[in-house]
């Protein structure tokens, strides 16, 4: 790698919110033809650095140079028309538009009348997907392309501006791997034509296959910058996450302590033949108390649908749901509760904590008619559930009364495992129960599934963190494109076997009942 | 108490303003009592203390059920709608007596409320639309019923509207009595608590098992009911049913009065004592512009700029 | 040369065809289609069967007469609908458009004493002015547009009647000057009003489709946070919006004091709720994001035809109009609803 010439340099950045030091003081040096590695926890200031760059949050303190000329800029457009190109994690564009709109927003070709040109708009919107392997009626609506392939239009749109800094941040996220192999070969092409590219990824395997340098933050501070082939996996991993190298070794990455004992009882929760039109096409499973049953699968293989579809939070046709033997009503959340399924949700912003509301409503909140005569609240009868879980749990805030909002992502997490606790659950579905939260409370949560798990609880365990869920799990069945594809036990739960399983499995509806062991 | 801790001195603006929206309400009436005792003649009267009270009882009585209304993140327009209907229904039914009058408006309101819940609970209409399709027809439906002012000779509706208990009217301790409750109801029952929640978080009230369709069913049935109440007590008074002009821009004034007592829009919060004092302090105002004998036009324009001030104050703060 | 211009007239061909059907979603299904279908020509369809069911019910549904007054009645609502209609493209909504419509006509009234240059810009000056204000606050501050153009609906009755000594005033457009010309006259049969409006609407549809500030009003409604990101202008593209709806509430208003050749303050009561029933009719998405000018039209003309209905039905009392107009609306908003969540599974 040749030095070039830096097409952008940050130098003490520094962005603060209410309570929060996001960025500290943080550099970055970017080269033309360079694919740069941003890389953190979360939490870490990525995304932030990311939308100060971009316009979108204003920095306290710290220069931005961009091709040897200091930029401040006011609004994402601004960065845009300067040269620099965002891909989001979540697909930000506008879906009720067609395609080509979506492309051209804010640069669409105009006849002499000054009016927009649809003609030319729609030929080279064509023309632009198909180097991307999209190909697709431009004039539909972008809603009716598949996720993958809306990533793609954000990809064209985003290198279609004269780019000299194209920033992406989780890009393979909602990828299958075929797009991801497109996704890449943009990318050489990108950095053959000079264009720096800030790649922002959890998965190892794409950042070693990708990129030259990497920075990595944490904390809201920069703490290492350099040629990434020179750090190997533990290494950076270690450094991301700000421990020893050795007691990585030792412990492995999570708290799991390993295998509970489930042996042949009575499954606790058996679900047969989920399916979610267009998402789940008849997934069966069963979970015995005391068990841990990892979902194995990638983004969009049905996942959290399956959870979603066990507690009654998704419509399922044909299904069969039963609790200690017992049925339960399709599609009612409050059926399923009572049933003894808890379910934490994937997001946890938008779908698990109240944020307005105390620690101790939140906790309250699904137990509220057990813990009301004539629908008046006893309050004695919260504090003692309150009490008893705040301290179980360990949740830190300033007493009872503050706001959830207000609590930091581990403590919100909390909040809600000590809802679904309150109510003596029978089967805890954990969706993504360690995402976005700092490593102590991780640590904290993993070490509380293990125990619920050796109380007898039954456990599914979703999570795209692979040491997680492979550490975490005793048995892992795995999903792909909705539907049952495999299932490790015992010595074959490895990362190996699994990405195995992902890779090989087809999706084979009718044999997906056959899968899980009966008995 | 752990704000304080965490918040630089940076934010003293923010605070203000949230200092505003908890409070503003309550100095806004001490101010506007304090002026008009000062400078209003013949303002500091039991005589005129009566009649603001009995003035400002129905807008209180709407603005309640427009706080449950707002407290789940939704709205309802139809309230002045809801008005004239039960005028009209008090009078076409007034024959058989006040009690069976009284029963059917009850029923043709819940009837409201149950449709405009269905709308926004069932169907999943946004509040505002769905309950602008009855604040249209509910109005043509009581003058459907009854097309033009009616004036009604009743004894007991004529006591109901202008007799007192102890020197109190009934609009005022009928006012105060259902604030009561309504606080009680937000406070203390397992429905409040939901409502809230609702409100604060739909998707997280729903995956928490929460009677999610019940709750805004009966929200909105308990809105439209409190906004008959407050119909049947303004044609008590009138002694008259008004299908026409009964309850026109009433939303509006709910709306306001809910607003300015600090109970923002985004939902999850009810404040019912700033609710009450909302309502007062826009009776205030429009009586002291009255009382010196300024035109009532500058009392919509003073209203729009408190409403303005109101949100302004509140912005961004319930999102939180 | 040859082939260049065959494309170009290729392309004129195909971007005539965008220009009706550019925003229309067409669906990878068959039912989405139908969908999408029913969202924007259903009105159309149920206003067809409408007037061909009137007219053969009551012989004076289709004279010339009815015909012209009902276009020109339904004028002044087309063009309040068509700012309207923008505005809830963008996801907002506009309540102070009633008012503005009279305090236009008042200050049009008002103005014509000063000509009619005055009397026209005047009422759009004032209004554009207002919908500058709630645009700023809205798209600045950040403020619920239905509680800030609640406000402003206040405001400008207040002023409004202010204005006219409480209402007690009432100013006249003189007879015979340009503007009461302009506001009761005749061209080819039609009222002048209803040209102006024809107009309106064709340079409206010109600008949604065609120009960038159109496709800015659809990305804002559609997400604005994509939008945003993707550089398109959102707060200023709300201010546009809202001023515009004030600027055609007031031109409105003026056109209708021309044709009553007085400034009458009682007017616009109400007539947000029919500007957007008609504009949601019309199949334009509350939530924002799709919307057609032309469904406007289209739902103005609906609602009014069911109002003369009701007027022909001699023993129908006129406040059946607005119990109908309300379950029409409740039944366009719970299609709606419908079909759009039928959509999201797909």
């Amino acid at each position: 790698m040749a030095p070039s010439a830096e097409v952008l340099t940050v130098r003490g950045l520094s962005k603060s919110f209410p309570g929060v030091r996001a960025l500290d003081g943080v550099d970055l040096a970017l080269h033309a033809g360079e694919v740069h590695a941003l890389i953190g926890e979360n939490g870490a200031g990525k995304s932030t650095l990311i939308k100060v760059l971009t316009g979108v949050y204003r920095p306290d303190a710290g220069d931005i140079t961009f091709q040897g000329r200091p930029v401040s800029f006011a609004t994402p457009l601004e960065a845009q028309h300067a040269g620099i190109s965002t891909i989001y994690q979540e697909v930000n564009l506008i879906p009720l538009l067609s395609v080509a709109r979506n492309l051209f927003l804010g640069r669409e070709p105009r006849n002499r009348f000054g009016l927009l040109d649809f003609g030319r708009m729609h030929r080279e919107a064509e023309e632009s997907l198909r180097a991307y392997g999209v190909r697709v009626d431009v004039r539909q609506p972008l809603r009716t392309l598949g996720v993958g392939a809306q990533q793609m239009v954000a990809l064209a749109r985003a290198v279609a501006t004269d780019a000299r800094v194209v920033i992406m941040d989780e890009p393979t996220s909602s990828l299958e791997p075929r797009e991801v192999e497109t996704l890449f070969e943009v990318i050489r092409r990108l950095r053959a034509d000079g264009i720096a590219v800030i790649y922002v990824s959890h998965r190892l395997d794409e950042l070693y296959a990708m990129c030259d340098t990497v920075t990595v933050l944490r904390d809201g501070c920069r703490v290492h910058t350099g040629p990434l082939a020179e750090l190997d996996r533990l290494t950076l991993v270690s450094t991301m996450l700000g421990r020893d190298l050795g007691e990585v070794r030792s412990e492995g990455l999570t708290k799991f302590t390993g295998d509970h004992h489930a042996a042949d009882s009575v499954p606790v929760l058996s679900a047969r033949d989920l399916t979610v039109p267009h998402k789940l096409h008849g997934v069966s499973l069963d979970i015995r108390p005391g068990e841990v049953v990892g979902l194995g699968g990638l983004l969009g293989s049905g996942r959290t649908e399956t959870a979603k579809a066990i507690s009654g939070a998704l419509a399922s046709k044909a299904a069969s749901v039963t609790v200690a033997g017992v049925p339960l009503r399709a599609g009612s959340t409050p059926a399923a509760i009572r049933a003894g399924i808890s379910l934490l949700p994937e997001d946890r912003k938008s779908e698990g904590i109240v944020p307005g509301l105390s620690v101790r409503e939140n906790i309250a909140l699904a137990a509220l008619p057990r813990l009301s005569r004539f629908g008046l609240v006893s309050e004695a009868q919260v504090d003692k559930i309150v009490d008893t879980f705040v301290k179980r749990l360990r949740i830190k805030a300033s007493s009872p009364y503050q706001k959830v909002g207000e609590l930091s992502g581990g403590n919100q997490q909390k909040v809600l495992l000590a809802r679904w606790l309150a109510m003596n659950p029978k089967v805890l579905l954990l969706d993504e129960p360690t995402r976005g939260i700092d490593v102590g409370a991780k640590a904290e949560v993993q070490k509380l599934v293990d125990e619920l798990a050796e109380d007898g609880l039954g456990v599914l365990l979703i999570s795209s963190d692979l040491e997680e869920l492979i550490e975490g799990s005793d048995r892992v069945v795995v999903l792909k494109d909705g539907a049952v594809v495999g299932e490790l036990t015992g010595d074959d739960v490895t990362e190996d076997k699994l990405m195995q399983t992902i890779a090989a499995g087809s999706p084979a509806p009718g044999a997906a009942g056959e899968v899980t062991r009966h008995g | 108490m752990a704000e304080a801790a965490i918040r630089p001195a940076a934010l003293d603006r923010a605070r203000v303003l949230q200092w505003m929206q908890t409070y503003g309400v309550y100095a806004g009436v001490a101010v506007l009592l304090v002026v008009n005792i000062a400078v209003t003649p013949h303002f500091l009267s039991a005589e005129n203390f009566r009649t603001q009270a009995v003035q400002v009882a129905p807008v209180i009585i709407v603005a309640l059920g427009m706080a449950l209304a707002i407290g789940t993140e939704g709205i309802d327009l139809s309230v002045g709608a809801v008005m004239a209907l039960a005028a009209s229904v008090t009078a076409l039914y007034l024959g058989y007596g006040l009690v069976p009058a009284l029963l059917t408006v009850a029923v043709f309101a819940a009837v409201v409320g149950l449709a405009n819940g269905a709308l926004v609970a069932w169907v999943g209409v946004q509040p505002i639309v769905a309950t602008l399709a009855l604040m249209v027809g509910g109005r043509g439906i009581a003058l459907v019923l009854l097309p033009q002012l009616k004036d009604l000779h009743n004894p007991a509706l004529a006591s109901l509207g202008s007799g007192d208990v102890l020197g109190i009217p009934y609009l005022i301790v009928i006012a105060a009595a259902l604030a009561l409750l309504v606080a009680f109801v937000i406070r203390r029952t397992t429905f409040g608590r939901q409502l809230l929640a609702i409100g604060d978080n739909r998707a997280a009230a729903k995956l928490a098992g929460l009677p999610v369709r019940r709750v805004l069913m009966l929200v909105y049935v308990a809105c439209a009911l409190l906004a008959a109440v407050a119909g049947v007590l303004a044609t008590a008074r009138l002694q008259a049913s008004d299908p026409t002009s009964l309850g026109n821009l009433m939303e509006l004034s709910a709306i306001t009065a809910v607003v300015v007592g600090g109970t923002p829009l985004s939902g999850g919060r009810v404040n019912i004592a700033g609710t009450v004092a909302g309502a007062v302090l826009i009776q205030l105002l429009t009586a002291t512009l009255i009382k010196h004998d300024l035109p009532p036009s500058w009392t919509q324009i003073a209203q729009a700029i408190v409403i303005v001030l109101a949100v302004y104050a509140a912005r961004g703060r319930g999102k939180r | 040369m040859t082939a260049t211009r065959t494309e170009t007239e290729e392309t004129v061909a195909r971007t005539e065809k965008e220009l009706l059907d550019a925003a229309e979603p067409v669906g990878s299904s068959r039912s989405e289609r139908l969908s999408a279908l029913v969202q924007q020509h259903g009105a159309l369809a149920v206003l067809v069967i409408v007037s061909a069911v009137a007219s053969l019910s009551f012989d004076s549904f289709a004279t010339g007469d009815n015909l012209s007054n009902m276009a020109t009645s339904s004028a002044f609502l087309a063009v309040v609908a068509l700012g309207m209609t923008f505005v809830i493209i963008t996801g907002g909504i506009d309540l102070s458009v009633g008012s503005l419509f009279a305090l236009g006509g008042v200050l049009a009234a008002w103005g014509s004493q000063y000509g009619t240059l005055v009397a026209l810009l005047l009422p759009m000056a004032v209004c554009g002015l207002i919908g500058v204000v709630n645009g700023l606050l809205i798209a600045r501050s950040r403020l619920a547009p239905f509680i800030v153009t609640l406000a402003a609906m206040l405001g400008a009755r207040g002023l409004m009647l202010s204005l006219t000594d409480e209402g007690a005033n009432t100013y006249l457009v003189a007879k015979g000057s340009f503007l009461a010309e302009l506001g009761q006259g005749t061209t080819l049969g039609l009222g002048n009003p209803v040209w102006i409006t024809l107009a309106l609407f064709v340079a409206g549809a010109v600008v949604l489709r065609r120009s960038r500030f159109g496709q800015h009003v659809y990305a804002v409604g559609g997400n604005e946070d994509a939008a945003a990101l993707m550089g398109a202008p959102v707060a200023r593209t709300k201010i546009i919006v809202y001023t515009l709806s004030g600027v055609l509430a007031g031109l409105a208003g003026a056109l209708n004091a021309a044709w009553l050749a007085s400034g009458v303050t009682i007017l616009g009561n109400g007539m947000e709720l029919e500007a957007i029933s008609a504009v949601v009719i019309g199949g334009t998405l509350l939530t924002g994001g799709l919307g057609y000018v032309s469904g406007s039209l289209v739902g103005v003309l609906l609602l009014k035809v069911i109002q003369n209905v009701i007027n022909q039905i001699g023993s129908l009392d006129s406040s059946y109009q607005q119990v109908v107009s309300g379950a029409f609306l409740a039944v366009v908003v719970i299609a709606q609803t419908w079909l759009g969540r039928r959509r999201q599974l797909l």
